[in-house]
Formats: C-alpha cells, sequence, structure tokens
C-alpha cells in the first residue's frame, strides 16, 4: 500500500502540469497561412501559438460572423478550472499521504479517479458546447454567409480531436502536453488503485 | 525539417552540378548556352523555393536599390533611397520628406552607385547596406532588417561622390571620395584657374557599430584630380584606402582628350590609420560648412534632417607617411583589392591590360624612400617598384574586378565587352566570355571582401539591345548571370533590371532571412500621431490645420466619413496600421491631393498633407488589395467653404 500511495502522490501532481502547459492546440492552415495560425487553449485562457495569431484569427473570423475569442474573464472556465484542478491535485495527494500512513484504503484512489475522469468528460462536454456556439452562433450582419449544398448555414465548429476542412483551412485539433501530462497523473493514479488492491487481496 | 528538407534540396543541386558537369565535358561544345545544357535547372527555383542569394542593385539614374534573387533574378523589391518613391509614399509622406533635405533643400532625385554591405572581420555581416548619392553628394544607409533607408548624410566639399560608399573591414568607416575636384570651400573664381586651387575631398564616415549612426570624422583636402572609385585595404593591407584617380593633368575643358594625356594617372594609397591618429591627437582643422543629416527612427516612423554646420578637414601634406601615388597606367577607372589584401588592382580604362600593385612592394618602396617626385607635397612611388603584375588580356578598356573563393579574379572589359578570368598571383588569362553588351560593373556575392561565396559572377550591362521583346528605343538594361562554379564560366541566365543597375552587393540569403522584420510591432509605435486603438481615433482642428488620426484594419477606416473640413484648410491624415500579420499593408489615397498614395505598413503610422481647394464631399480609399472587402474600404470628407460653420464631426458603422 505504500508503493501505491507514493504513486498516487506523483500521479496527483502530474496534474499541476496543467498549470505550464497548454491543454489543447487548434491549427488552422491554409496555403496562404505557410505559418499555421493557432490556438493554445490553456486551462486558464486561449493564448495564440505565435504572438498574434489570436489577432490575426479574430480578423479572419469577423467576415463570417464569429464572435471575438473570448479573454479570460469572460469565461467561467478559465476562472473554475484552475482552482477545480487544484482541489483535485490536493485532494490526490492528501489520500495519497493518508494511504500511505494507512488511515485509508485503496478504494479511495479509484474514488479519485472516478471523481476525475467526470470532471474531465464533463470538460470535454463543455469545451465542446462552446466550440459548437463559437462555431455555429453567427452574427447575423456577417458579410459572408455561406451555405452547405443543403442549404442550411454552414458550421465553423473545429473539430473536437482529428482534423477537418472548413473552406480552404486545415484544421487540427489534439491535445498538448498539458493533457499528456493529465492523462498521465490520471493513469498512475489508476495504477495506484491497482496496486493497492493487489496489495490488500496478498494479505 | 525545413533543414532536412534544405540540405536535401542541397544534395539535389550538387548532383545536378555533377552530372552537368560530367555532360559538359562529354560533349566538349557547348554553344547555345541555356539550350543545350541544364543551365534552365541551374537558375530554376521552384514556386515557393528560395534563392541561395540576396542581390542588392543599384538603380543608377532611379535612385533606388532593387533586391533580386540569385540565381533566379526575381525581384524582391525596390528600396527608395534618394528618389521619391509613389509606391510607398517614400519622399511624399510628411514622416519621410526630411530624408531629401540637403543644404540645396528637398532634392528628391539621385544617382545611385555602389552599394557595399557592412562587413565585420573583412566577412559581410548582413546589418546594413551603405551606398552613394553621386549627383548631390550624399551616402545613405539601408538597414537590412526592415529593408528600408534609415539614414542619409550629405557630404561638403565634395563634387560627384563616386569613389563611394566602400566600407572598410570592420565598418570603421564608409569612404566616400569626390570625382570632380572643386573649389573648398566653393566660391566664385575662373573656371580655367582650376588647376592647383580645386580640390579632391575625400570623407571618412564613422559608424556606430550599435545602431549604424553615421557621422563625418575627416575629409582629406587631396589635390584637384578626379577621384574616380576606391577600395579598403584588407588583410594585411588594413588600414589603408586605394583610390583610382583620372585627369592628374587637372584639364577642365574637352577632358574627352585632355584628361587622357598622360601616360599615367594614379591610385592613391591612403594610410587612414595614420590620420586618425592624427586626428584623434587633436590635428585638423575645423571648417565651417553646411550639409544635411537625415535619420529615420523605426519607433516614431518619423525622420528628422539635422543641418551640420562644420567638417574637420585634414591637410595630407601635414602628415607625412600617410599617402602616396602609385602611377597606373592609362586612366584607371576601378581600383579593387584581393581578398588577401595583396594585390591593389588597377584597370586602365583605355588600355588592355590590367595593373597589380604590390601591398609588400609598396610598403618596402616607402621604408627604401624609393620616391620618383611628388605632387603637391604627395610622395609618387615608381612605378616598377610597386608593380605586382600585369594581366595582359587581351581585352578593351578594362573596368571592375571581383574575386572569388579559390584564388581567381574577374575583370570587365567594356569596349571589348567581355568578362576575363585570371588567376591573381600568376596573372595568366585562364578563361574569357562575351558579355551582351558593354559590361560595366560585376559582381560575386562577397568578392569585394575577405571571404567571396564564389559559385556566380553577375555582370551589370550597360545595353541591352536585342536581348528581350523590343519596347520602344529605350531598354532597361540587362544583366548577366554566369556559373563559375567550373573552371570555365558559364553565361546560364540573363534578366533585365530597373534603371541602371550600376553595381551590386550579394550575400547569402541565411545571412539576412532570420532577421528580416515582419512586422513593426503596434506597441513600439512612438510616431506622435500615431493611435494604439481604433477608439482613439478622431479628427482635431487647431486654427486651419485639421489632424485626423486615423486607423485602418481590414476592410475600413476609422473613422470614414469627416465633416467640418474647410477650403483652405491644412489637413494631416495621420494614418495607424493596426493588423499585426506579415505583409498586410493598407493604402491611403485621396482624391485631388497633390502629393502620392501612401502604402502603411502593419504597425506603421505615415501621415499625408491634403490642401482641399474645393467645395464638395471627396472620397478616400485604400490602395492596397488588403482582403476580399478591400474595394468597400473607402470613405468621404465634406469640404465646406472657406467661411462655413459645419461642425467637425466624424463617425463610423452610424446608419
Ligand atoms: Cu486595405
Amino acid at each position: 500500500m505504500k508503493k501505491a500511495s507514493v504513486i498516487m502522490i506523483i500521479g496527483s501532481l502530474l496534474l499541476l502540469g496543467l498549470f505550464a502547459f497548454p491543454l489543447w492546440n487548434i491549427e488552422l492552415g491554409a496555403p496562404q497561412y505557410p505559418d499555421p495560425l493557432g490556438l493554445n487553449i490553456h486551462i486558464d485562457g486561449i493564448r495564440g501559438q505565435n504572438e498574434f495569431d489570436v489577432q490575426n484569427i479574430d480578423g479572419l473570423n469577423h467576415y463570417i460572423g464569429m464572435k471575438v475569442l473570448p479573454k479570460s474573464h469572460e469565461m467561467w472556465e478559465f476562472t473554475w478550472f484552475p482552482r477545480i484542478n487544484i482541489a483535485m491535485v490536493s485532494l490526490g495527494v492528501l489520500f495519497g499521504l493518508l494511504g500511505f500512513l494507512g488511515k485509508i484504503k485503496y478504494q479511495w484512489f479509484f474514488g479519485w479517479f472516478i471523481l476525475m475522469s467526470i470532471l474531465g468528460v464533463l470538460g470535454m462536454y463543455d469545451f465542446n458546447l462552446w466550440m459548437t456556439d463559437y462555431g455555429t452562433n453567427l452574427d447575423p450582419k456577417a458579410i459572408l454567409k455561406l451555405q452547405n449544398p443543403d442549404g442550411t448555414p454552414m458550421s465553423y465548429k473545429p473539430p473536437l480531436l482529428g482534423h477537418s476542412k472548413m473552406l480552404n483551412f486545415d484544421a487540427y485539433s489534439y491535445p498538448r502536453m498539458g493533457a499528456y501530462m493529465m492523462f498521465a497523473g490520471m493513469g498512475l493514479t489508476f495504477v495506484a488503485g491497482l496496486i493497492g488492491w493487489k496489495a490488500t487481496k496478498k494479505s | 525539417m525545413k533543414n532536412i528538407k534544405y540540405s536535401l534540396i542541397a544534395l539535389m543541386g550538387i548532383a545536378l552540378m555533377i552530372s552537368g558537369c560530367g555532360n559538359q565535358n562529354g560533349n566538349g561544345s557547348n554553344k547555345n548556352g541555356a539550350l543545350s545544357s541544364n543551365n534552365a535547372e541551374k537558375v530554376y527555383v521552384a514556386p515557393g523555393e528560395y534563392d541561395e542569394f540576396y542581390a542588392f542593385v543599384s538603380g543608377g539614374y532611379s535612385g533606388n536599390i532593387t533586391v533580386v534573387g540569385l540565381p533566379s533574378g526575381r525581384l524582391f523589391k525596390e528600396i527608395p533611397v534618394f528618389s521619391q518613391f509613389a509606391t510607398s509614399g517614400y519622399g511624399y509622406s510628411e514622416e519621410t520628406k526630411p530624408m531629401l533635405n540637403t543644404s540645396f533643400g528637398f532634392v528628391p532625385w539621385d544617382d545611385s552607385h555602389h552599394p557595399d554591405i557592412s562587413q565585420t572581420n573583412g566577412e559581410l555581416d548582413g546589418r546594413w547596406v551603405f551606398i552613394n548619392g553621386n549627383n548631390t553628394p550624399r551616402i545613405a544607409r539601408i538597414d537590412l532588417t526592415t529593408f528600408e533607408t534609415t539614414e542619409i548624410i550629405e557630404i561638403p566639399n565634395s563634387g560627384g561622390n563616386h569613389s563611394s560608399a566602400f566600407v572598410t573591414e570592420n565598418t570603421e568607416y564608409v569612404i566616400a571620395g569626390t570625382r570632380f575636384a572643386v573649389p573648398v570651400p566653393q566660391r566664385d573664381m575662373p573656371i580655367n584657374e582650376m588647376k592647383g586651387n580645386f580640390k579632391g575631398a575625400v570623407s571618412f564616415i564613422s559608424v556606430d557599430q550599435e545602431t549604424g549612426r553615421m557621422g563625418i570624422k575627416f575629409q582629406i583636402l587631396m589635390p584637384g584630380f578626379n577621384y574616380d572609385l576606391s577600395h579598403p585595404g584588407r588583410g594585411k593591407s588594413h588600414g589603408w584606402h586605394f583610390l583610382s584617380t583620372y585627369n592628374t593633368e587637372e584639364a577642365h575643358s574637352l577632358m574627352e582628350v585632355n584628361a587622357s594625356q598622360n601616360d599615367k594617372d594614379f591610385i592613391a594609397a591612403v594610410n587612414w590609420k595614420k590620420i586618425e591618429e592624427y586626428v584623434n591627437n587633436g590635428g585638423g582643422t575645423m571648417m565651417p560648412a553646411n550639409y544635411a543629416h537625415n535619420v529615420y527612427d523605426e519607433h516614431t516612423h518619423m525622420a528628422t534632417s539635422t543641418m551640420k554646420k562644420e567638417v574637420l578637414t585634414v591637410d595630407p601634406t601635414e602628415i607625412p607617411g600617410a599617402i602616396y601615388f602609385l602611377p597606373t597606367p592609362k586612366s584607371p577607372h576601378g581600383c579593387d583589392v584581393d581578398p588577401t589584401g595583396e594585390y591593389i588592382i588597377g584597370n586602365g580604362k583605355l588600355s588592355a591590360d590590367l595593373t597589380a600593385h604590390s601591398f609588400t612592394k609598396m610598403i618596402d618602396a616607402i621604408e627604401n624612400e624609393k620616391f620618383d617626385g611628388e605632387a603637391y607635397g604627395i610622395p609618387i612611388l615608381k612605378f616598377e617598384d610597386v608593380l605586382g603584375g600585369t594581366v595582359s588580356s587581351g581585352g578593351l578598356g578594362p573596368l571592375h574586378t571581383e574575386f572569388d573563393d579559390k584564388g581567381n579574379a574577374y575583370t570587365t572589359f567594356f569596349i571589348s565587352s567581355e568578362i576575363v578570368k585570371w588567376k591573381v598571383g600568376t596573372f595568366e588569362v585562364i578563361d574569357r566570355k562575351p558579355c551582351y553588351y558593354s559590361v560595366g560593373h560585376l559582381m560575386i556575392p562577397g568578392g569585394n571582401s575577405q571571404k567571396p561565396f564564389g559559385k556566380y559572377v553577375l555582370a551589370m550591362n550597360k545595353i541591352t539591345k536585342d536581348r528581350y521583346l523590343p519596347v520602344g528605343p529605350e531598354m532597361e538594361h540587362s544583366a548577366q548571370l554566369y556559373d563559375i562554379s567550373g573552371e570555365k564560366m558559364e553565361l546560364i541566365y540573363d534578366f533585365p533590371t530597373h534603371g541602371e543597375p550600376h553595381y551590386a552587393a550579394g550575400c547569402p540569403a541565411e545571412l539576412l532571412m532570420a532577421n528580416s522584420k515582419k512586422i513593426y510591432r503596434l506597441e513600439e509605435n512612438k510616431h506622435p500621431y500615431g493611435i494604439n486603438n481604433p477608439s482613439e481615433a478622431r479628427v482635431e482642428r487647431n486654427g486651419k490645420e485639421v489632424h485626423i488620426y486615423m486607423s485602418t484594419i481590414r476592410s475600413h477606416f476609422t473613422p470614414d466619413n469627416i465633416e467640418g473640413i474647410k477650403v483652405g484648410d491644412e489637413v494631416y491624415f495621420h494614418i495607424t496600421n493596426h493588423e499585426q500579420d506579415f505583409d498586410v499593408p493598407h493604402g491611403f489615397a485621396m482624391m485631388g491631393q497633390n502629393t502620392s498614395e501612401l502604402l502603411i505598413m502593419p504597425g506603421q503610422t505615415k501621415t499625408s498633407i491634403w490642401l482641399p481647394k474645393k467645395v464638395g464631399v471627396w472620397p478616400f480609399y485604400c490602395t492596397d488589395f488588403c482582403s476580399a472587402l478591400h474595394q468597400e474600404m473607402q470613405g468621404y470628407v465634406r469640404v465646406s467653404p472657406a467661411n462655413s460653420d459645419v461642425e467637425l464631426s466624424w463617425s463610423l458603422g452610424e446608419d
């Protein structure tokens, strides 16, 4: 159970990576943008991949009536996600310590993992909702109004994961270092639960 | 990833070259140049690929520089230097008008001849390009991060600033020698009394190593010959500067005949380190002068012109051992120093031979005081004592020499219209190839530094004739590109240039590419009339002056409707481009304006003056096709009678 607890602590601490590295990245490339424009989604806000990318993406998007990209204070997520993350890191470390001291059992580790997974899925769901709104809730006074072949208004929602073609732009949406550290951390906490479970079975 | 791609391309290039050489050796003859060989591949730069070298080609009478890629010959940019340039508003906008100020007032043109790239330790460093204005003597500095002219200094006591602008091996000085001897100081005197009374000023312009800022440190008042071309010593001859002369006869009329009577003129060898020391110790005479010093500030986006009131002059006879004359046959034109600094090549433009003076022999002759008289107190060395060798070429009218990376020299011959390749040291001719036609200068990237890059020679010709489709009596001059990677030169391409491609300077692309600016940062914009945010856009009246603080972004002006302007007002449009994206300028043009349009770069502010003369509602618009809605990028100014009481007002986006 000591080994499991150490892994639990390390796993939880890996979530701190979200404060240093971007969680997600959306990149927009086109022949007229040999250096693609890109957005890095951090836990506390959206930043350009290059210095002026946010301004230039906004500049492009205003033709099709997309909203200006939100500043950190304009979305509750960017205030609350860091707090939730800190809470989960603290909770994970606390569980680990208590496990180390033999005060709690491995089930708590699984409990943390399940809670984190639910929060993660909710986060992705929320992110997808925002992208849907951003890509489809367009200004009716937009200068360019494009339609799909079936007559419905065109959506500019970037893919949640992977590649999609939007007009002549190739949009790529992939996790970045912050997300990888979070996944690894969550994986470790799961492993911690497993090890704790095995240790209990043996004794 | 890009690096890998490039090295693959480089490997393919090498493979192509090797196979190309093999073909030539196999076939033996190669009569039709580009047609019969793989020359097309040698100059072909595929779409999206970059050229290997930048070339800065002077525009001669255009007063400008064009930036051209080698080997493709593609034109990238025209940099306005000494001439007003309606394309961008240079010399028309209020910010850049001071760049063309001189002691004669606004001189919106010059004759730009010799660009030279700054050097460190004798190698090109890619910081700046310097170029001379021949007509109203000036030296300009172009910043190679922005590729814009950022400084112009006028040269007093000078006439025909031809033997310039050449930089010493650490860009300590830019040297500017006068072509015409003139009275110093200028005065009313009979022309036929010029002999012994006119002077030839050679100016040493110091360069601040941080900012590039120029200042005339001293002027040597040489005898009244014509100083034609020059080059600094390098390596062992660093600290010396060499200038070819003609009209040592000091004739003043029918120069064609009268300036060509002496069999030998001189190359003047100037020990500038000695003169610098003399000046640093308080030597020289401060002389009243009046000359303009114009500096462009990249952050205020404005130029200022300051009139300087004195210049330090040096009488060469007061510094024994500082200057010597090397007799050089037949009115030498070019004066070129080989990369080792040992040979000073004087090309007698009325002869068939080249004269290579030996620096070592020169020093030896000076130490042993082997003089052959003097001219105006300056010792003349004996021709035989300093001669390092002669190239007996068989060509006619040698002008200019540049050097490759393998110890060879290449000299142009104007009269016989050819380039001759010869070996430095043995002076034997290796190869010769015709030029089409009447070649002046030639350029090898780095070919006048201690580290030539070789690979190509660019010949700049005076006459184009039948090279391209005819366009009436006037043809743009041609430049011709020779591959010099092999033993024999090969003409691989030619292309038209703009203006007179008098001379050029070239350097590897990677030396400049990484430092080239993509935008001006808006937050660093210190223009007094610039605005950092469209919400600051406004119109202010100050008596008859009206200042419009305007912003541009794809695809509108803020404000776009302005009322309350009156006939007789002086209207200043101060326009800030709020884009922060590479290569997204906006333009501005006002109907009936008596000046040019503007092109404003991202993050830049430029000002244009308009003097409304007619009552009405007059449109303005963006001239740079900036977006799908470029055509909608427009606005109106309402002009009311001078005595009208229409209130000043402006708007955007109101129905
Ligand atoms: Cu525009």
